[in-house]
């Protein structure tokens, strides 16, 4: 068990730089998730901490122990590739087996050891099995054997799940969190799946271009996003996102003017947008509905029909994208339909950030 | 309900006949597209191949002119027992034994050097892959000047034996496999640089984090997955040592060969046939080595089976 900590961590691939100044603790015991879209740098960043990747600035400490010159062999972590990186000339034995073998552990504890993997993870009756001869669900069971086997300081997980279909990787995402909890070992965990990093992280470490965007409980992430790149990729849909420009009533009431409309602002809101001209509106699409009273006129483009809810996808006058999440019994329009959107239930739920610096300026 | 199905069932023969005449002139165009190649395959190999089992049932005469007679199998064993064969044979695969295992351990030592990603590595592959496209006959003058006794590169490194390397029947053999090796070494690291290509470096990194070096790594992964791309080269280079003359052709000759121990069987072959004008011996012997060729092909065919296990 082990704290592992970034700090002020470049790495650069000739003139591109893929992660750029991070700055992170990962407690010992948690399981951090790293969520981003491709090219992110978060998959640098684990293989930073594997030692698979050199560190062009920083420092990067497992269990306090500077690990920037340590050879990836001696940093005791175990990783779990995307393509499980199962030896595919061993069997499901030998591959667990592999790491304890290196290490010169004696025959006998070996196989003990080998054989309380496979049994954690149900893997005890395909011990004879090659890789080729699994299942995608049993292969990724023996990579996250092979991981647990050595009792490492870390596991480094690089989307295990993705290449598995949608039921198993429910399954799977669960028995991850139970088994992580369970042996308490700090877990770095990528991926771009935000369901998987909402429903298994302690926390979440938003990453975009190279650059950390925020570090938060999942809860909070949702709910406080620092910016409107974490705004807009967590949630499904993610948050809608109106520019518009902060204007000041007679009566000291301020409104966000926006296409199609004029939002007016809560008062908790108010003093916070009173130094802000241009701003970005955030709505969550729960907290919209169809009104024909509601301040915002958009365009219905496309009807979603999601069983549980529907999705209904609008556009302003100058093209921006709204979509309102509506339970299954609400009336549906048809695309081509003028609507107007007033935000339920609670008007509090809207979000301001900065256009500039599109940083959060005020919200829930 | 009877003149339905009656006009269902002739509307689905005569779609039924449509179909095969379609199919039937698919098949046409098929064959008058492979008509060249058959054609082309037909008379330089399949019927120089079917022709010399023919020939090993003839004797021609020593004295030229006369006609061959047929003799069926009875020139067989006298050919397969005659002392130039069993000397040849043996030649050939001490021959084998030089070449294949030193062209294949080179090939791949180049192949694992060249497999980084440094700058101006491709220079490098060039280099180490260009023997491929160098001709027997150019190799063959440029190793016969360097193994030239007054002017060539052994006396300049101080080895000198007498009588020099390609008149000794000692190192004209070896001498005539290093320029082999030589030639066979380009194509041997293209293979090997096709394999390492194929082994995913995240089996590598996973067993570097797993705690393997870089030689555990290279002894327990790299070969093993390997295997099945040097058994390839294995068969491969091991039939194209069974043909080469080329070098022993150019550098010792015909009159010195099976003094030297270098007379390798297929020069064997061209020399019966060209220079003894025993076509029927000279077909026995080449049957032999299509045999030869055929198991290696056979048994890497099996191997290969095995590869499939390894497919992720």
């Amino acid at each position: 068990m082990a704290e592992v900590s970034f700090e002020g961590v470049t790495k650069r691939f000739g003139d591109s730089v893929a992660v750029d100044g991070l700055t992170l603790r990962i407690a010992d015991g948690e399981l951090l998730v790293l969520l981003g879209s491709s090219g992110c740098g978060k998959t640098t960043a684990l293989r930073l901490v594997a030692g698979l990747e050199e560190v062009s600035e920083g420092i990067i400490t497992i269990g306090g122990r500077v690990v920037n010159e340590v050879d990836p062999k001696d940093r005791d972590v175990a990783m779990v590739f995307q393509s499980y990186a199962l030896y595919p000339h061993l069997s499901v034995a030998r591959n667990i087996e592999f790491p304890l073998r290196q290490r010169g552990m004696a025959k006998e504890e070996r196989a003990a050891k080998v054989k309380e993997a496979a049994v954690t993870l149900g893997l005890d009756t395909l011990l004879d099995r090659k890789p080729s001869q699994l299942s995608g669900g049993q292969r990724q069971r023996v990579a996250l054997a092979r991981a647990i086997v050595r009792d490492p300081q870390v596991f480094l997980m690089d989307e295990p799940l993705s290449n598995l279909d949608a039921a198993l990787r429910v399954q799977t995402r669960a028995d991850i969190v139970a088994l992580q909890s369970r042996l308490s070992t700090t877990t770095l965990y990528v991926t771009h799946d935000q369901v998987e990093a909402m429903t298994m992280g302690d926390r979440i470490a938003v990453m975009s271009h190279g650059v950390l965007q925020q570090v938060a409980a999942p809860e909070d992430l949702y709910a406080q996003p620092a910016n409107t790149f974490v705004a807009g990729f967590l949630g499904s849909p993610g948050m809608n996102l109106l520019p518009g420009k902060v204007a000041h009533g007679p009566e000291g009431d301020v409104a966000v003017e926006v296409s199609g409309g004029s939002v007016p602002l809560p008062p908790a809101l108010r003093a916070a947008a009173a130094g802000a001209a241009e701003v970005v509106l955030g709505l969550r699409p729960e907290s919209l509905r169809l009104d024909p009273v509601g301040p915002l006129q958009a365009e219905v483009t496309i009807v979603e029909l999601l069983g549980a809810e529907t999705h209904v996808i609008c556009a302003t006058p100058d093209g921006s994208r709204v979509i309102v999440r509506q339970p299954p019994q609400a009336a549906k329009p048809a695309p081509g339909d003028q609507v107007h959107i007033a935000l339920d239930p609670d008007p509090a739920a809207l979000h301001l950030f900065d256009a500039v610096s599109t940083q959060r300026i005020a919200g829930p | 309900m009877t003149v339905t199905s009656v006009g269902l069932g002739g509307r689905a023969a005569a779609g039924g006949t449509a179909r095969r005449t379609r199919l039937f002139r698919e098949a046409g165009l098929a064959y008058l597209l492979l008509l060249p190649a058959l054609a082309a395959f037909g008379v330089f190999t399949f019927y120089p191949f079917l022709r010399n089992f023919k020939l090993m049932l003839y004797e021609t005469p020593p004295v030229p002119g006369l006609p061959a007679h047929y003799v069926g199998l009875h020139q067989i064993l006298p050919t397969l027992t005659s002392a130039q064969f069993t000397q040849s044979l043996v030649t050939t695969l001490v021959f084998v034994v030089l070449v294949v295992p030193i062209s294949l351990i080179l090939g791949l030592a180049l192949a694992v050097a060249a497999h980084r990603r440094l700058k101006g590595i491709g220079v490098y592959r060039m280099i180490f892959s260009s023997t491929v496209v160098s001709s027997v006959a150019v190799a063959s003058v440029v190793f016969g000047t360097l193994l030239n006794p007054v002017v060539g590169l052994l006396p300049w490194l101080g080895i000198n034996p007498t009588p020099p390397a390609l008149e000794n029947s000692t190192w004209a053999l070896p001498a005539v496999a290093v320029i082999t090796i030589w030639q066979f070494l380009g194509l041997s690291f293209i293979i090997m640089s096709a394999g390492l290509q194929s082994v995913p470096d995240e089996l590598l990194e996973a067993a570097q984090i797993d705690g393997a070096g870089p030689w555990t790594r290279f002894w327990r992964m790299t070969v093993p997955l390997l295997s099945p791309t040097i058994f390839f080269a294995l068969v491969v280079s091991t039939i194209y040592a069974f043909q080469s003359f080329g070098a022993v052709d150019i550098l010792v000759g015909y009159q010195n060969a099976a003094n030297l121990h270098a007379n390798v069987l297929i020069y064997e072959i061209v020399n019966t046939l060209q220079m003894e004008n025993n076509p029927g011996a000279a077909a026995i012997m080449a049957t032999v080595l299509f045999l030869i060729t055929l198991g290696l092909t056979l048994l890497q065919m099996r191997f290969l089976e095995r590869r499939v296990h390894y497919a992720n």
